[in-house]
């Protein structure tokens, strides 16, 4: 992964320094409310409901194993010794003090980790595959890319009180794993006819309030070109985005509200003063970047191992872990492992101190002391040799870390929700725990299938509800809490938003409306169908007709 | 004490302002100047300065002034003399179009000063304008920022192409002057350095 020049450590330093000097003045009356706001966003500093949550940036989610270490220290140190992964693939703290802030952004430098940006009206952390570099349908590795851009967007001069946030995503296999669609700007890289490294560039994607899936805004972009296209596109949208209401502010609106050919043909004329100015990315920078994501020294393998064999056939439980927590890798004899942190009736994404000291030894020792978060708000280890499997499987068992439900409903993304974030309208946690323990049964789940189930507290979308094969969408309704259930939304390249089947329901009623809908897919499935082929094939009546059936009646 | 610094040749300064800031009277009419361009100028048709507003300025007779963009505009003919001696700058708000300023001045070099309005810290389009100034548009006298002006915003206003800042009157300018050193080498190349850190240094591989 990418290891910081003095270049790189300098900035993050004289950041630390800066934010330190921003807080000192603020702590001391000279720097208002509203004045300090967006500094400390910037540094991913939220006031939350009972304390102020600190979100760490995990650029692209490549993390080292000497990282995590240090993040298990930090929570134990200045929080309660356990931490959140997000669905943009960074760590966040819930208990920190607004004090010691500076103190743990000093302490992250000191692993060339940061906070930068992971909030705030400004160009977020740039997010990925996390299977980048080892999935067999990659075209192209995109984390070059990805830190070449994390460098330009740090600081941006021009772009760092954009009218919303902005969140960039890049993506270089087949099957599309970063939700590019649903990005500010989304990176498809592929290989052109020529053999050269081209960008299908997206525009104007966006959860939230007004979800909408982006739109090609290119087909055909130059790789040198990456920057000062996205230059342009962030120009014409720092220029003439909405700044009056925060709700019509994101980029998604003014492209709808120009419509895309307008709005490309602005971008396009921008373009043409940007296009070849100093920031177009040189082959020689590229290949200094990319010269950290080289392949590891893999050894030469066989594609089978006859111990892994002999441990699936006589080990029902480490089988049934392999089939949802071990994924193909490109070289032979090595596997991806995802380690779940989505153990039933328990936060999703939340993780301790001491399980993440275990999974960083587990990292050092198998798989080149390096880790991955998802999206999905779980934990990969990449490399990992097949006769190797069984020594992880049972230490992240014993550290409640092999769920094998990777893929499964109970491996649900849930936002932090109405029991940390100020913004919720409702609690998300405890729906997400009340649905896992509805559904704690493994052979059942195995049996129902692929099924994505996402949880967002509110209309923000943070847990990307819409998305979500089964989204949940907590709202508010004369001070009490209820949830909207939408059927149908799918993350990839055949991305969809999912459709909302009626009137939202109580905390209590969610787990058995959950259980309805997966009685009409059980019902009506044929054998090759996942949830979501189901729903998109029969349509959403028959489950909204099932859910709001009177007592009684059935499916 | 003067609230001004001026960036020359890199140092910067607390300086004494020579310019004076014409301002147009208050209008009754709200102005949604945070709505956006597509909003205030194409859907709508809205005018952001009304002719009165532009008839009832006050210039005064004497001196080195900066305009208001509407003024400068409509009533060039009452100006053009003392623009010919370099007693006339030009300011605008972060919603109005530079359009408009290059469209009625062929050549903006003449301008002495321009100076930006921010009327919120948070309004990041000064930032664009001020690039686009520089790089689309080649100015190369003085640019200001001025208004909401504080001091955490300055290191990107330097970036992006300003070479003097009018901090807010409750604020020191003094201690402003620290933050344009808040990064030494920034990673991007911006109108102050257009070269960014992987053509400035030898990074290594």
């Amino acid at each position: 992964m990418y290891k910081y020049d003095e270049i790189d450590q300098q900035i993050v330093d004289e950041r630390v320094a800066q934010y330190r000097d921003q807080t000192r003045r603020f702590l001391a009356g000279e720097l208002t409310d509203d004045e300090y706001r967006p500094l400390r966003l910037q540094n991913g500093l939220y006031i939350q409901r009972h304390a102020p949550m600190l979100r760490i940036a995990v650029p692209y989610g490549m993390l080292s194993a000497t990282q995590l270490h240090k993040l298990a220290d930090i929570a134990s140190k200045y929080d309660r010794g356990y931490g959140h992964f997000s669905t943009r693939q960074n760590l966040q703290l819930n208990w920190p003090k607004l004090e010691d802030t500076p103190d743990i952004l000093a302490e992250l430098a000191t692993v060339q980790m940061h906070a930068i940006q992971t909030s705030g009206n400004c160009i977020r952390n740039i997010t990925t595959d996390q299977f980048a570099g080892v999935a067999p349908d990659e075209v192209i590795d995109p984390r070059a890319m990805a830190e070449v851009m994390r460098q330009w967007s740090t600081f941006h001069p021009e772009f760092a009180l954009l009218p919303r946030k902005f969140k960039i995503a890049v993506s270089g296999t087949q099957q599309d794993r970063a939700i590019v669609q649903a990005h500010d700007i989304g990176m498809e890289f592929y290989t052109d006819k020529s053999g050269k490294v081209a960008i299908k560039v997206w525009v104007g994607g966006g959860l939230g309030r007004t979800p909408i899936l982006g739109s090609v805004i290119r087909e055909h972009l130059e790789w040198q070109h990456a920057l000062t296209y996205c230059e342009a596109i962030i120009r014409v949208y720092n220029l003439h985005g909405r700044r009056d209401n925060a709700y019509k502010a994101r980029i998604k609106i003014l492209v709808k509200a120009l419509g895309i050919d307008e709005f490309r043909k602005q971008v396009e004329a921008e373009w043409i003063h940007l296009k070849d100015s100093p920031n177009t990315i040189t082959e020689a920078e590229l290949a200094r970047v990319a010269k950290h994501f080289e392949p590891m020294p893999y050894e030469t393998l066989p594609a089978q191992d006859s111990s892994f064999d002999a441990a699936i056939a006589s080990n029902p439980a480490f089988a049934a872990w392999v089939k949802r927590n071990v994924h193909a890798h490109k070289t032979a004899g090595y596997r991806a492992v995802t380690l779940s942190l989505k153990p039933h009736g328990k936060a999703p994404g939340d993780i301790t101190s001491a399980q993440m000291h275990v999974v960083a030894d587990l990292a050092t020792q198998y798989s080149f002391g390096e880790l991955r978060a998802s999206h999905e708000q779980n934990l990969i280890l990449a490399d990992v040799k097949l006769n190797d499997l069984f020594a992880v499987w049972e230490k992240a068992r014993a550290n409640g870390l092999a769920t094998p439900n990777i893929g499964l409903l109970t491996d649900i993304i849930c936002c932090p929700g109405g029991d940390f974030c100020s913004l919720a309208n409702a609690k998300s946690i405890p729906i997400a725990e009340a649905i896992q323990i509805q559904f704690d049964n493994l052979d059942y789940l195995h049996d129902i299938g692929d099924l994505e189930l996402n949880i967002s507290g509110c209309m923000n979308a943070c847990g990307h509800h819409h998305v979500g094969h089964i989204g949940i969408l907590g709202v508010d309704k004369d001070g009490s809490e209820w949830y909207q259930v939408t059927i149908g939304g799918k993350q990839g390249n055949d991305a969809s938003i999912g459709t909302v089947i009626g009137p939202s329901f109580s905390a209590e009623e969610m787990p058995g409306v959950v259980q309805k809908l997966i009685e009409v897919y059980l019902k009506e499935r044929t054998d090759e169908e996942r949830f979501i082929d189901t729903v998109r094939r029969i349509g959403v009546a028959p489950f909204k007709a099932n859910v709001y059936a009177k007592e009684g009646a059935s499916a | 004490m003067s609230n001004l610094i001026t960036l020359q040749n890199g140092i910067a300064s607390v300086a004494q302002d020579d310019w004076a800031l014409v301002k147009l009277p208050q209008s009754q009419v709200e102005v949604r100047k945070q709505a956006g361009k597509v909003v205030l100028f194409n859907l709508t048709g809205e005018k952001t300065v009304s002719d009165e507003q532009v008839a009832n300025t006050v210039i005064p007779a004497n001196g080195k002034i900066i305009v208001p963009l509407s003024v400068f505009i409509a009533r060039h003919s009452e100006l053009a003399n003392r623009v010919a001696q370099g007693e006339v700058g030009i300011w605008l708000a972060t919603h109005e179009l530079l359009d408009d300023l290059i469209k009625n001045q062929t050549d903006i070099n003449e301008l002495p000063i321009i100076a930006i309005f921010v009327e919120r810290f948070a309004d990041g389009r000064i930032f664009s304008l001020g690039n686009l100034l520089r790089m689309r548009y080649g100015f190369k006298n003085e640019l200001r920022a001025f208004g909401d002006v504080l001091r955490d915003q300055l290191f990107f206003l330097k970036r992006s192409g300003f070479t003097s800042f009018v901090i807010r009157a409750d604020r020191s300018a003094a201690d402003a002057i620290a933050s344009l050193k808040d990064f030494s080498k920034p990673y991007q190349g911006a109108v102050d350095e257009q070269r960014p850190a992987f053509q400035r240094y030898n990074r290594g591989a």
